[in-house]
């Protein structure tokens, strides 16, 4: 009875569902001339948890969020995000699929021609045909999530480096995009800054329901994400706080070593790890 | 050496594949949709209107220079009142597209492939197309359309202000009477003339902005790059400048002349 309703279901409604896959790796291989950058890459992502990407730099890590993008195209493998395949589409078809998905990319990549207001609401004001006032609507909501709504008027340039990274969030969630792909965004920030672009990592899985891949090789960042949860408290204010145990299970690390996966778990799993590659690179 | 010669043929060959396939997919956007005409619009003027002052000087001194140096040769040939002949001809049909298309490359070029390339090295070109964005449609097409229309305008005007200068030069250094300077200067001038400097500017002004926006979007290496970028479209644009003008000028006499 239960199987029958399941084959009923639409691709989308099971898409939909809890713990669906949203983005699916399938040994992925690419390679830069001689170099090879990913080999046999696999994983998969589900709905409203966290992949957390650690490894080396030249490890593969970005270039796996490029692959989900359509940024680069993968040599071989199979790619689908949120049910479709991707790895062979074209730049043109890829628009669509790009629809719901959001990139933060390292140093937060800001028009620099455009103010905070018209970066953010970019995708908006260039994309859609939403009214003017509604896409400003929405721009000083998500600006408001980001704690940078008196900066709306700012250019990129007047922001300092946490600003410009929470900019940047701002504008990948500007379009409500379900998963949200973070390329260390969180590198060269002071702790306390970093904590705050953290913060809205967790704030948007946690509130918004968006899937995340966080890319990065500070582990500071990588265990405070999985370990911790936002929780609304009164007057709308929102508190971050330590995770459940089961939602401290939703976030899932993988570490990369020369474009293969090394470790696959939790963090709980991975403090615990004897390989010495992985000990070596927590310590 | 073998291998050295090898690497830089299949270098090149790559370069003119992608230039090619920049120049395809341009083609395919200008006349399909997503438009961005705000971005036509503001290109017009950064290309065009922003590049008068520059085109006015270059067009002005070029006509004086051009007739105070021909004065004392056609002085010898006692040919002194032609002139005028002389500037109009030189300017409408060589010195007045090419030397505008220079001052293209130099002022539109360099900034194109500076824009481009800096957009390149920190990843607003990828967060364009994370976005949605197509940049050939957003950052090329605007470009390419403004330096297309606007370097015939921007010869035109050119083309006047050096008759203009000549003619300052003609009446008080050369001593020659404004009537006659300004009766040869139509007569030299034959509608093929015109036609040949009228077309030349469309072909240079888009081979001008395809090459910027190809350079710009192929670079790589951090500020260096964008350095290396600017350099190489200033000096790509400026040789193609010279030889595309050699190579149009070949067809438009043996076709309507």
């Amino acid at each position: 009875m239960v199987e029958q309703s399941a084959e009923r279901l639409t691709a989308q409604q099971l898409l939909d569902e809890p713990g669906a896959p949203v983005i699916v790796f399938d040994k992925v291989q690419l390679a830069f001339d001689d170099k090879m950058v990913l080999k046999d890459l696999s994983f998969t992502l589900l709905k409203g948890h966290t992949k957390i990407i650690l490894g080396a730099s030249g490890s593969g890590k970005s270039t796996a969020l490029k692959i989900i993008t359509g940024l680069l195209r993968a040599d071989a493998g199979v790619v689908w995000v949120n049910g479709q395949r991707v790895d062979q589409l074209t730049e043109r078809q890829m628009m669509s699929v790009r629809n719901d998905l959001g990139m933060i990319f390292q140093e937060g990549a800001l028009f620099d021609s455009l103010t905070v207001r018209e970066n953010v609401g970019y995708k908006l004001y260039e994309e859609t045909n939403m009214p003017i006032a509604e896409v400003d609507k929405r721009v000083e909501e998500v600006l408001g999530f980001v704690g940078l709504r008196e900066y709306l008027h700012r250019m990129p340039s007047e922001l300092s480096g946490g600003q410009r990274r929470r900019v940047a969030i701002a504008r990948a969630m500007a379009f409500k995009p379900r998963i949200l792909l973070y390329d260390e965004a969180t590198t060269g920030l002071d702790p306390i800054t970093a904590t705050t672009v953290d913060d809205e990592i967790i704030k948007l899985r946690d509130l918004e329901s968006v899937s995340s891949i966080v890319v990065t090789h500070q582990l500071r960042d990588a265990f405070y994400v999985a370990t911790h949860m936002a929780k609304p408290g009164p007057g709308g204010a929102v508190r971050i706080v330590p995770a459940t145990p089961e939602k401290e299970r939703e976030a899932e690390f993988i570490m990369l070593r020369d474009g293969l996966i090394c470790f696959e778990g939790d963090a709980d799993a991975l403090r615990r790890s004897t390989d010495p590659y992985i000990q070596t690179f927590l310590s | 050496m073998l291998s050295l010669l090898d690497r830089w043929l299949k270098r090149a060959a790559l370069e003119v594949q992608e230039y090619v396939r920049l120049l395809g997919t341009t083609a395919n956007s200008v006349f399909t949709p997503p438009f961005y005409r705000h971005d036509v619009v503001e290109q017009f003027d950064a290309i065009g209107v922003q590049s008068l002052t520059v085109v006015l000087l270059t067009g002005f001194f070029t006509g004086a220079a051009l007739a105070s140096q021909s004065g004392l040769t056609l002085d010898k040939f006692g040919a002194r009142p032609v002139v005028g002949q002389l500037v109009s001809a030189s300017m409408i049909k060589e010195l007045g597209p090419v030397l505008t298309a220079l001052m293209l490359t130099g002022r539109i070029g360099s900034g194109i492939a500076a824009e481009l390339g800096s957009m390149m090295v920190t990843d607003q070109i990828n967060a364009l197309r994370a976005l949605g964005t197509d940049p050939i449609r957003k950052l090329v097409v605007p470009r390419v359309l403004a330096g297309f229309l606007m370097a015939p305008l921007l010869t035109i005007v050119s083309d006047f202000v050096g008759i203009l200068g000549g003619w300052i030069v003609a009446r008080f250094q050369l001593q020659v009477s404004s009537s006659i300077y300004w009766s040869s200067v139509t007569k030299a001038l034959y509608t093929q003339d015109v036609w040949q400097g009228l077309i030349k500017p469309f072909v240079l002004g888009f081979v001008i902005v395809t090459i910027a926006c190809h350079v710009g979007l192929r670079t790589s290496g951090g500020t260096q790059g964008v350095g290396k970028a600017t350099t190489v479209s200033v000096v790509a644009g400026s040789v193609a400048v010279i030889a595309v003008d050699f190579f149009v000028t070949q067809i438009l006499v043996a076709t309507i002349y």
